[in-house]
Formats: structure tokens, C-alpha cells, sequence
């Protein structure tokens, strides 16, 4: 469609020498505008295409790391209540594809609670990993909820849910579906004891999640670009019988629509949920505070006026 | 005339006879009543054997009758006095979702429903039972005046899931179906959910997070449709008697799982075929819950309500 792409990306085939001789971990291709990217750009821009600043999906582990202090966090052991509750069997068995699916990402399920502070201060993060399953919802990744919110109200912490999950997990059918209430309970029992909840959405969020915690956030803020919405794409085209425009169901769309309250950029967002943190809870500007103890960052708060840019990505570098 | 189902095929045959036999009387060589009568029994053990063991997709067959009584029926035969009330104060009215005052075997009472329509005109009006946000914003603006009051909260629940379409996810679908189960955790009168027919997905548990759950006993409650779940888990939407029985939609699976708390018997042959009978033991049902409920205070009402949902899912069946 434009000219610049059509344009570009032969010679920068050209450049590389063809598509198909290139090792799968040195280039990767922008899936929106198509551009090759080289690895170490990818890495240095967390995954977000420097071309057309489309945003790819990132681990966990990365996500987590790029938004915690110094990029340090504990991860919380969340217990699954009963596997394969229905004995559910379609093409395959369930439990067969929950042990693939085990090896496939090393985690026991879609949900990896992680503890740590943001500027300071105690935070509880749950987020969903895109890879297990679609990050769909069962039982498990509602029990993950309940435990980080209750970790959340021990630790007098602001709860952070990212979700990236096409909706409730279809193998555990009813009982997906109760998750939405779970889920609910749970960041409702945190709201109630002052504590602050924020919802960072990212791609995608749609059904069952989106229709519940996802939803409920104080803030809600969101990845450029992400899907949001509740009902598919493809059932909405069946339903109206017409297209839809290019940006429905996105950040953008749902920002315009007064659903979020904003899109934030991957590079923005944790000095933005530190600052709004910081503002919700009256502690004062955050600074650099990565390495001040506990009770240090208490006696000293308000007096840190000096903003330092925060570091991203401050795990093992890349 | 009956609207006959794809496995009531000797039922219809043994009823066209009975009728035929009726038209016939007169004639003196026969004795046509002892053959009515003879029928009429071996009618009687066809719907009983019939409907005995429906399997989990002929369940949901039944619960989509559309000779069976709807919402509206319902408020029509329990509740006197029915004063319905409109809008969401924001947007708009959805016929979608019925609800108003009324009273309950002499109690007031809030009543909501989903109303699918009984003839094409009441289905168009109501939208086939699916609803948008802004009825279920009503039935938050419904159930918060129920909780200011200490009215206990009635939910007739019958749709085959929230409507997909583009205007509905513009106004924010899935937040007015979290905000819903969210008010339902936060009001502290009783609260009680019949599924009269289809409890689908995440449009009907808007609308169901109750002290308790009641269901016909033919009635469906399912996270996705069994001809959705084929297409998605099975790559075939003809799976769909597979995927119902997979997905342990039935009343009595429900029961098991503890996501239900009682199954009313429908008359025999299903609810449609004496709605009277079926609609008096639904509002029997009702009033025994609600006596059951008077016992708590409202505190312990929400604080049950959140406990008896954050407790599922902690048994799969055996």
C-alpha cells in the first residue's frame, strides 16, 4: 500500500542478502509495517519496531523486569486448584496439551504473580503470559488473581494486572466463566481497602477478561495499538455484515471511546505508573529511588525532588 | 401446534394420532376414548423415557424452545404490581434487559430479566435477549436502587450472550458487563438468579452473581455456545453435540461442580409444555431461597456472596 514500504523493504533485502538465508535470531520482521528489524535495535527498543513503533509482544519476564525497581522481583508460587476440572477432551485431551504447554513455557500455567517495588514503593504485578494458551483464563490464572491481590492487601501494595488474553479458557468451561466473578472479588476487596489499582492493558484483551478485573482498574492505561474489546472481530463483521474500521477495538479507539485513560508508550511506562503511583498515594515526586531501603525512602519522602531518568530494561542486559 | 425438536420425532408422531383419534369421535364401532387413553399412556412414557436422558446438546435444544416461557412470562405469572422502569441514565433504554418493582408472593422485590421475544415482532423488539451496555448499566442503576432500599434483587436470566456488534463495543460492552458483576458484589440484600433457559457466557453472568443459583432442570450455562466452541476447538461447527457435552453445560453437571445451588423439575416434557406448572415452581423456588436468605444480615448477604464464588472451581468432577 505505500510507496515507502514497497520501496524499502526490497532493499533492504537486497542489503541482507534474501529473506530465507538470514538466521531467525539475528533479523526479525516488523508483523505490521513488514521492516526488518536487526535483533540488537529490537532488544535496545523492548521490542517495539523502530520503524512504525508498532509494539510486539514481549515475555514476562522482560515486561516484568523493565518495570520494577532495578529490574528485581520476587515471583509468588500460585497453587492450581484442580487440573482439568471437566475432563475436557476436543481434538486432544486437555490435560495433554496443559503438559505441553508446561514444557513448551516452563510456567505451570498463564499467570506469573512477581512482587517488588516502583519507586520505592511495594507493588504486587500479575501478567499474563500471551504464549501459555492464548493466555486464556481458567481456574488457575483466577486463583493467581486472588493470591495477588491478597499479597497485595498483606503488603500494602498497589496492584498492577497486565493482562494479554483472548478471554476465559474454553477446557474448563463453567468454571472459566466464574473466574470473571473471582477476579472481580478479588481487585473489589483490594479498592475497598484504599489500596491502588492499576490495569495495563496489552495485546490483546478481549471476552471474558476484558469484561471483568480488566476493566475495573482506577487507571486504566494502555499499550499503543492493542486490542481491546469484548466480542471477536470476526463475530461483530458475521453480525453487522459490514467492515469495520481499521482502528476498532484498539488503544486508540478505546481512548477516543472514554474507556481507558490513556495509551502509553512501552519506553514511558514506568516512569508513568511510578508517577501516578507516587500521586495516588501522596508520597511525593519519585526520584531515582531504586536504591533506597524501605524505611529510608519513608524519611526521606518529599525531600527527593531531583527526577534522574529511570532505567529501562534494567534486567541482564541484552 | 407444537414446535417439535429433532428427537421428539415419535412424540410428534404419537400426538398427531391422539389428535387425529379426537377429530374422529363420533364413529361407534370404535371405542376411540380407550384408544386415546392407550395413547395418551404410551405418550406419557415416550416424553419421560425421552426426556430422562437428554443428552447435553438435546438440553440445549430444549432450553431454546421458543414455546418456552421467556422473562417476560415469568413477571407476568409471579410478580404483581410489576412496575417497570427504563434507562440507564446515560445513554439509552435496551429492551434487552427487562426490569422494575413488583412484588413476589406479597413481597417487594427488584426484578430483572433478559427477554429473548416469543414472536418475531417481540424478538426484533427485544433484540433477541442479547443486550448492550446500557442495559446492563440499567440493571446496575436497578440493583444499587434495590440495595438503597433493601428490595432483594430477582434475575430471570435467558440470552444466548451479550450482543457482538460494533455499537456495543463503542459504548464499552465489556466494562458495563465487569461494572455489573462488580455492583453485584457490592449490594448487601438478597440476591437471587433463576436460568430459565440459556445462561450464555458473559452476557448472562452479568446478571447472575447471586446468593443463590437456581436452574431448570433443562436449562444450559455455559462460557461459550456448543456450536462457538466447535468452531474454535474442534475446527468444525457440525462438533456441536461433542462440544455441549464437553463443555458440562447440563443443570445437573452444573450442580456438581458447585457453581449451582438448586435444579427446579420442569413439568414433563419440558417447561413448554405446561408453562403454568413450570413458572409456579419457579416462583416457589424463589420464595423458599429468599426465606432461606432472610436469616442473614447485609453484611453477611455480600459477604457470603463474594465467599460462595471465590470457593469455585476448587472441585472438578470425578
Amino acid at each position: 500500500m505505500n510507496w515507502l514500504t514497497d520501496f524499502v523493504r526490497p532493499k533492504l533485502k537486497e542489503l541482507v542478502g534474501g529473506g530465507k538465508e538470514i538466521p531467525d535470531n539475528m533479523w526479525h520482521q516488523c508483523p505490521k509495517c513488514e521492516q526488518m528489524i536487526f535483533h540488537r535495535d529490537l532488544e535496545t527498543n523492548d521490542h517495539v519496531c523502530q520503524h512504525c513503533g508498532h509494539h510486539m509482544r514481549i515475555t514476562v519476564k522482560r515486561r516484568l523486569e523493565m518495570l520494577f525497581d532495578n529490574g528485581e522481583y520476587q515471583t509468588v508460587h500460585v497453587e492450581t486448584p484442580v487440573i482439568d476440572p471437566l475432563k475436557f477432551k476436543d481434538l486432544k485431551r486437555y490435560s495433554d496439551r496443559i503438559k505441553e504447554y508446561n514444557t513448551k513455557t516452563g510456567e505451570s500455567d498463564a499467570l506469573i504473580v512477581a512482587h517488588g517495588k516502583m519507586g520505592g514503593q511495594n507493588v504486587v504485578i500479575a501478567a499474563f503470559n500471551f504464549a501459555y494458551m492464548g493466555g486464556s483464563m481458567g481456574t488457575a490464572v483466577g486463583e493467581g488473581l486472588v493470591t495477588a491481590s491478597k499479597l497485595a492487601q498483606v503488603q500494602d501494595a498497589a496492584l498492577i494486572i497486565i493482562p494479554a488474553s483472548g478471554g476465559a479458557r474454553m477446557q474448563e468451561g463453567i468454571l472459566s466463566l466464574m473466574q470473571m466473578a473471582r477476579t472481580t472479588i478479588a481487585v473489589e476487596e483490594l479498592k475497598e481497602k484504599g489500596l491502588p489499582y492499576i490495569v495495563l492493558l496489552t495485546d490483546p484483551t478481549t471476552g471474558g477478561v476484558s469484561a471483568s478485573f480488566a476493566m475495573l482498574g482506577d487507571i486504566q492505561i494502555a499499550e499503543p495499538g492493542c486490542v481491546i474489546g469484548f466480542a471477536g472481530r470476526r463475530v461483530i463483521e458475521q453480525t453487522i455484515r459490514e467492515q469495520l474500521p481499521d482502528d476498532f477495538q484498539t488503544a486508540e479507539y478505546l481512548l477516543e471511546h472514554g474507556m481507558i485513560d490513556m495509551v502509553v508508550k512501552r519506553k514511558e511506562l514506568r516512569s508513568t505508573m511510578v508517577r501516578i503511583l507516587s500521586l495516588l498515594r501522596n508520597t511525593g515526586a519519585p526520584a531515582d529511588v531504586v536504591k533506597l531501603s524501605p524505611k529510608g525512602d519513608k524519611a526521606k519522602r518529599g525531600s527527593a525532588l531531583v527526577t534522574a531518568p529511570i532505567p529501562h530494561g534494567a534486567g541482564p542486559s541484552s | 401446534m407444537h414446535h417439535y425438536l429433532e428427537f421428539e420425532k415419535s412424540i410428534a408422531e404419537l400426538e398427531g394420532k391422539i389428535v387425529e383419534l379426537r377429530h374422529l369421535s363420533g364413529g361407534p364401532e370404535v371405542n376411540i376414548a380407550d384408544e386415546v387413553t392407550r395413547l395418551q399412556g404410551k405418550l406419557d412414557k415416550q416424553l419421560r423415557a425421552t426426556y430422562a436422558k437428554l443428552s447435553a446438546w438435546q438440553k440445549a435444544l430444549v432450553a431454546r424452545h421458543p414455546d418456552r416461557p421467556h422473562a417476560l412470562d415469568y413477571v407476568k405469572a409471579l410478580i404483581e404490581d410489576f412496575t417497570p422502569l427504563a434507562g440507564d441514565r446515560l445513554f439509552g433504554e435496551d429492551a434487552a434487559i427487562i426490569g422494575g418493582l413488583g412484588r413476589l408472593q406479597g413481597r417487594s422485590v427488584m426484578v430483572l430479566g433478559i427477554e429473548k421475544g416469543s414472536d418475531t415482532d417481540a424478538r426484533v423488539k427485544h433484540n433477541f435477549g442479547m443486550a448492550k451496555p446500557e442495559g446492563y448499566r440499567k440493571a446496575q442503576r436497578l440493583m444499587q436502587m434495590a440495595d438503597r432500599f433493601g428490595l432483594p434483587v430477582v434475575t430471570f436470566v435467558d440470552t444466548s450472550g451479550a450482543f457482538p456488534g460494533a455499537d456495543a463495543e463503542a459504548r464499552g460492552q465489556a466494562e458495563a458487563i465487569a461494572k455489573s458483576i462488580e455492583v453485584s458484589f457490592q449490594i448487601r440484600v438478597p440476591f437471587i438468579t433463576v436460568i430459565i433457559g440459556e445462561g450464555g457466557s458473559g452476557g448472562a453472568i452479568a446478571l447472575a452473581c447471586a446468593n443463590a443459583i437456581l436452574m431448570l432442570e433443562h436449562s444450559i450455562y455455559s462460557v461459550i455456545s456448543p456450536e462457538g466452541c466447535a468452531s474454535i476447538l474442534w475446527r468444525d461447527g457440525a462438533m456441536n453435540k461433542e462440544a455441549a457435552e464437553a463443555l458440562r453445560l447440563t443443570a445437573q453437571d452444573l450442580l456438581k461442580l458447585g457453581v449451582i445451588d438448586d435444579i427446579i423439575t420442569e413439568p414433563l416434557g419440558g417447561a413448554h409444555r405446561a408453562p403454568e406448572t413450570a413458572m409456579k415452581a419457579v416462583g416457589d423456588a424463589i420464595a423458599k431461597q429468599l426465606q432461606k436468605l432472610d436469616a442473614l444480615d447485609p453484611g453477611q448477604l455480600r459477604a457470603k456472596r463474594r465467599q460462595k464464588f471465590l470457593d469455585m472451581g476448587k472441585v472438578g468432577l470425578s
